[in-house]
């Protein structure tokens, strides 16, 4: 059989640095949605089988190299795991997302221009799904910055939105006062 | 404009998508052709307490009915559609 080269939805595009900032694209993971069937508990077999629950609604679960994000009402991701049988709706997702994270001092000053989420109140840990620009995206506040996940097609839209604001931030934080 | 979606919390209106009347909720029995005539067309239209529905698109995904004032611009509340329809 051929062996095919994985490449990442930001190939070429990334990592990027432009002042105190650096934008790097985090690497391929296995990834399932996860939506439970009315009714049907599922965080205890995902446990068993993975090491991890099902996280709080606006949190992750992580464990090892396996995490659980909330991204919508009924609905989670499975990261860096094979998911069990489960009474649940279950798509694989891997590969359909582009997956980077935004760190530095003046990170929030980015997002802020591009987020509309209050991203002062958000703790390490904390997800919410909400917009990039113009595009959905889901938005995981680290220690060390922002990871932000978009659909795999919007790879070098998300890149080019996040550098134009980090040039932009760099440039007036250079001004003279 | 905020929402105070009650999965989320409070959020920009940037987030949501506008259908239109809470009145989509209540769907006539088939066959009755005045009720689904109201039910598509006639629509109030006050300077007042108004219901509608919002989809928290950029969100959870959550339909809501918020109810607010067309003239003052207050949100009086915020309740999952599934909700209001149990
Ligand atoms: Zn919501």
């Amino acid at each position: 059989m051929i062996d095919l080269i994985a490449k990442s939805a930001a190939d070429g595009l990334l990592p990027v640095t432009i002042g105190s900032m650096t934008l790097t694209e985090l690497p391929l993971r296995e990834m399932h949605s996860i939506a439970p069937f009315k009714g049907a508990k599922v965080s205890a077999a995902l446990k068993k089988a993975t090491g991890v629950g099902l996280p709080d609604v606006g949190r992750g679960t992580a464990k090892g190299g396996v995490e659980i994000l909330w991204t919508a009402r009924g609905q989670y991701f499975l990261i860096g795991a094979t998911p069990p049988k489960l009474s649940a709706a279950i798509t694989d997702q891997s590969d359909a997302w582009c997956a980077v994270v935004l760190s530095g001092e003046s990170a929030p000053q980015v997002m802020a221009r591009v987020c509309p989420l209050d991203l002062g109140r958000m703790g390490e840990g904390d997800v919410a799904r909400s917009l990039v620009g113009h595009m959905t995206a889901i938005i995981v506040k680290r220690a060390d910055g922002f990871e932000i996940l978009v659909f795999r097609a919007f790879a070098k839209t998300l890149v080019h939105e996040l550098r134009e604001v980090m040039v932009s931030v760099t440039a007036q934080a250079a001004l003279p006062d | 404009m905020r929402i105070n979606c009650p999965i989320c919390g409070d959020r920009d209106r940037r987030e949501f998508y506008y259908l239109g009347a809470s009145d989509y909720l209540n769907r006539p029995a088939e066959g009755d052709l005045d009720a689904i005539h109201t039910y598509l067309h006639i629509r109030e239209n006050p300077a007042g307490v108004t219901k509608d529905l919002w989809h928290h698109e950029a969100g959870c995904s959550s339909w809501l009915v918020v109810e607010r004032n067309t003239s003052t611009h207050e949100i009086h509340s915020v309740t999952l559609a599934s909700e209001v329809t149990k």
